[in-house]
């Protein structure tokens, strides 16, 4: 959906991109992930052309991004918020004709999620006297109303409350089911591990790891692995990370050369073994082990 | 795809015009201005406050002067009366101010003229003191002439009023024209006040928006959706809309109030009192030979010029303005930061407004000249000096220069706008504007 190529983008002195090649696939759920600071924030306002490149392409679909594909984007920014003193139906109308809905069909559309999201009596109301709440999800309905091939959100969470947050993130999903690609950049790494297939782990203006979330768990996992059991075991190695004593079990934590599967089966014969996994390494795992170690191939 | 700038006008003009002070502003404003105009007018015409003064003249040198309808004066009796029985007297009567000549030594016109009193029972007003210092003095000449043997009537004769009637002069045959400076000092300096408050009052509306978009964190949802000059265009425009139309309703008050008043409330008053403040509008009021003058006069203005010079400089001083508020507007996070910008941007327009007695007085003088090609200034310098008659090439360069600069501040306001309505939080220096220009 979306390919950037070589970009690079300087404020006066300072490096806010360098030459960072992405590659954001059709359909994804796509988790642009890094410190504050990183480069998410300028990338985000290149690709809705707010601010372009110094050098470098980006590419939506197969062709160089044109003034006219903003209309195929929704962008929630980071910094957002509404007209305070317009009145909500008037002004979700007003930001969808910018975006090139005609009247009829932004009116047909406004109704349609304002009865989906349950805020049909809003629309008369001044956006000042709405509930930060229902602000929010105003906000969310104008940024997807043009049906836009690509979802843009930018720290989507932040204070937005978590009945919202949940509603949101369902309808994120359904979107991105019907066919949208979605993009989540936040600093808050672990708030999108859970929705998010593709990610692109961006620091210094750099991209330091980018593909399919599953793929980068697995290229990165360390052999952690979590045993729990219904009797204490005796193990005392030196690969216990942790152990502790739940009201399910006793459950461990190890960390091993190798697969252990003499450990497993001998277990599992006792019939003591209640739960194994691999624990594959968290987002914010795997971006604290490139900045220490550097990136695995 | 529907146009982005038209809708951003659409929605500037429309939440402006459809707020409640729009509607109150606009339609008290002309009250008021039609108040203005009339009631001075109308107070002038109330029946007059009589006063009357009891005057103790030991010298008769008042007497038999019997005053005005306004300030009568009546006499006490200087043999059975002194000051203190005529402060009493006062004090008991009706009356409303007691005056005091003394006599002196002998008949000394220096001595009366430096010891008399007046006493009233309230302050004694500016208008009364003036009435019965003017009997006194004209008194006081005349008995001096008398003594110098002199017949008062015949200075009273030998006083001559000279009034001149003055021309301009054209370079063609023909082409002299009755001087008018009054009416054009009116014409421009009134036509460059309301330049100077149209783009005071309306450009910094447009900070005001800017700041508005700013604070309330829309502006980065709108950007991603319209280019950011676009915004900024369009709401310049939108503003300016409503300033046009806020000016016509105006105009249509402001005449049809003053039409009904004087056709139907009070005819002649208000003619006189037209006749005084514009002299254009009362002439049929006016004798023959001073309504054909009037006629003149108003005839050698250039009308056609005027009016589209202040067209013209009315919206290229706006748009020059409004976008350099714009850039202000974006620079900064709050209206109580904008103080330390503001006093640069607004400085040449107060210097304008301050120098225009200066132009009015001199209009093809070098101030004149250099205040009406700074484009900051000009238009309301060279709107002040147009219905004087300019040199066209001064008119046309004038016009040239604000043009050239409306282009390239647009050009650089919109580079700072761009950069400013995304930062947030951060006290901006001029230096830091500077910065902007280059991203």
């Amino acid at each position: 959906m979306i390919t950037a190529k070589k970009v690079s983008k300087h404020y006066n002195k300072k490096v806010a991109l360098d030459q960072i090649d992405l590659n954001i696939p059709k359909g994804s759920i796509y988790g642009l992930l890094g410190p504050n600071g990183a480069g998410k924030t300028s990338f985000i306002r290149i690709m809705n052309q707010i601010t372009a490149p110094d050098t470098g392409e980006v590419f939506f679909g197969e062709a160089p991004l044109q003034p006219s594909d903003i209309a195929r984007i929704g962008y929630l920014p980071e910094e957002r918020g509404l007209y305070k003193k317009m009145k909500v139906g008037e002004q979700v109308l007003y930001l969808a004709k910018l975006k090139g809905l005609t009247a009829a069909q932004a009116k047909e559309r406004a109704r349609m999620w304002f009865e989906r999201l349950d805020m049909v009596s809003f629309w008369d109301k001044k956006v000042e006297d709405l509930s930060k709440g229902m602000a929010q999800k105003v906000q969310f309905v104008t940024t997807v109303l043009h049906e836009p091939e690509l979802l843009i959100f930018d720290e989507p969470f932040t204070g937005f409350d978590p009945i919202n947050t949940n509603l949101i993130k369902n309808e994120i999903k359904r979107l991105n089911q019907e066919g949208a690609t979605v993009i989540f950049s936040t600093h808050r790494m672990e708030s999108v591990e859970e929705i998010c297939d593709h990610i692109g782990l961006i620091n210094h203006g750099e991209v330091m790891v980018e593909g399919a979330l599953l793929d980068i768990r697995k290229r990165y996992k360390n052999g952690t692995y979590s045993i729990v059991t219904s009797a204490p075991i005796d193990y005392t190695g030196e690969a216990l990370v942790s152990s502790e004593v739940l009201h399910t079990g006793h459950s461990y934590v190890l960390k091993l050369d190798e697969y252990p599967t003499d450990l497993v089966v001998d277990l599992a014969k006792k019939g003591i073994l209640v739960g194994f996994e691999e624990i594959l390494p968290s987002v914010s795992d795997i971006f604290i082990d490139i900045v220490e170690n550097g990136p695995k191939a | 795809m529907n146009n982005p700038i038209l809708l951003i006008i659409q929605r500037e003009f429309l939440t402006r015009v459809r707020k409640k002070t729009f509607l109150l502003v606009t339609l008290i404003a002309p009250v008021l201005f039609a108040a203005l105009m009339i009631v001075p007018g109308v107070l002038a015409s109330l029946p007059e406050d009589n006063k009357t003064i009891v005057v103790l003249d030991e010298p008769s040198l008042l007497i038999p002067e019997e005053g005005t309808e306004q300030y009568g004066l009546d006499y006490l009796n200087p043999t059975e009366f002194d000051l203190e029985l005529a402060k009493d007297f006062l004090r008991s009567s009706d009356k409303d101010a007691l005056l005091y000549i003394p006599s002196g030594e002998g008949w000394d016109p220096d001595f009366i003229r430096k010891n008399i009193l007046l006493y009233g029972k309230e302050d004694i007003s500016i208008d009364l003191q003036r009435f019965v210092e003017n009997v006194i003095e004209d008194r006081i000449n005349k008995q001096k002439l008398l003594r110098q043997g002199v017949d008062p009537d015949v200075v009273e004769q030998a006083k001559t009023f000279v009034s001149i009637k003055s021309f301009t002069l054209g370079d063609e045959e023909g082409s002299e024209e009755t001087s008018a400076t009054p009416l054009k000092m009116g014409l421009g300096y009134i036509a460059g006040m309301l330049i100077y408050f149209f783009i005071f009052f309306y450009s910094v509306q447009v900070m005001r928006g800017v700041i508005e978009e700013k604070t309330s964190r829309i502006v980065e949802v709108i950007i991603s959706s319209v280019r950011p000059y676009q915004l900024m265009l369009g709401k310049i425009l939108g503003i300016g809309l409503v300033g046009v139309v806020q000016f016509l309703i105006w105009i249509i008050l402001c005449t049809t109030i003053y039409g009904v008043v004087s056709t139907f409330v009070f005819p002649d008053l208000l003619a006189q009192s037209a006749g005084a403040g514009a002299p254009g509008m009362a002439a049929p009021d006016m004798g023959n030979v001073e309504g054909l003058q009037i006629f003149d006069m108003i005839r050698s203005i250039n009308f056609p010029l005027v009016l589209g010079g202040f067209a013209f400089y009315f919206f290229g001083g706006y748009f020059l303005y409004s976008a350099l508020f714009a850039a202000l507007g974006s620079a900064i996070d709050q209206e109580a930061d904008s103080q330390q910008f503001m006093l640069p941007v607004t400085a040449p327009m107060i210097i304008a407004i301050v120098t225009a007695m200066n132009v009015i007085q001199e209009p093809n003088g070098p101030l004149a000249f250099w205040m009406s090609m700074f484009p900051l200034t000009s238009p309301i310098s060279m709107m002040i000096r147009l219905p004087f008659g300019i040199p066209i090439w001064q008119v046309l360069l004038s016009g040239a220069i604000l043009i050239a600069t409306f282009f390239a501040v647009v050009g650089l306001a919109g580079k700072i706008y761009r950069v400013g309505i995304l930062m947030y939080g951060k006290k901006v220096t001029w230096k830091e504007l500077y910065k902007w220009l280059k991203y």
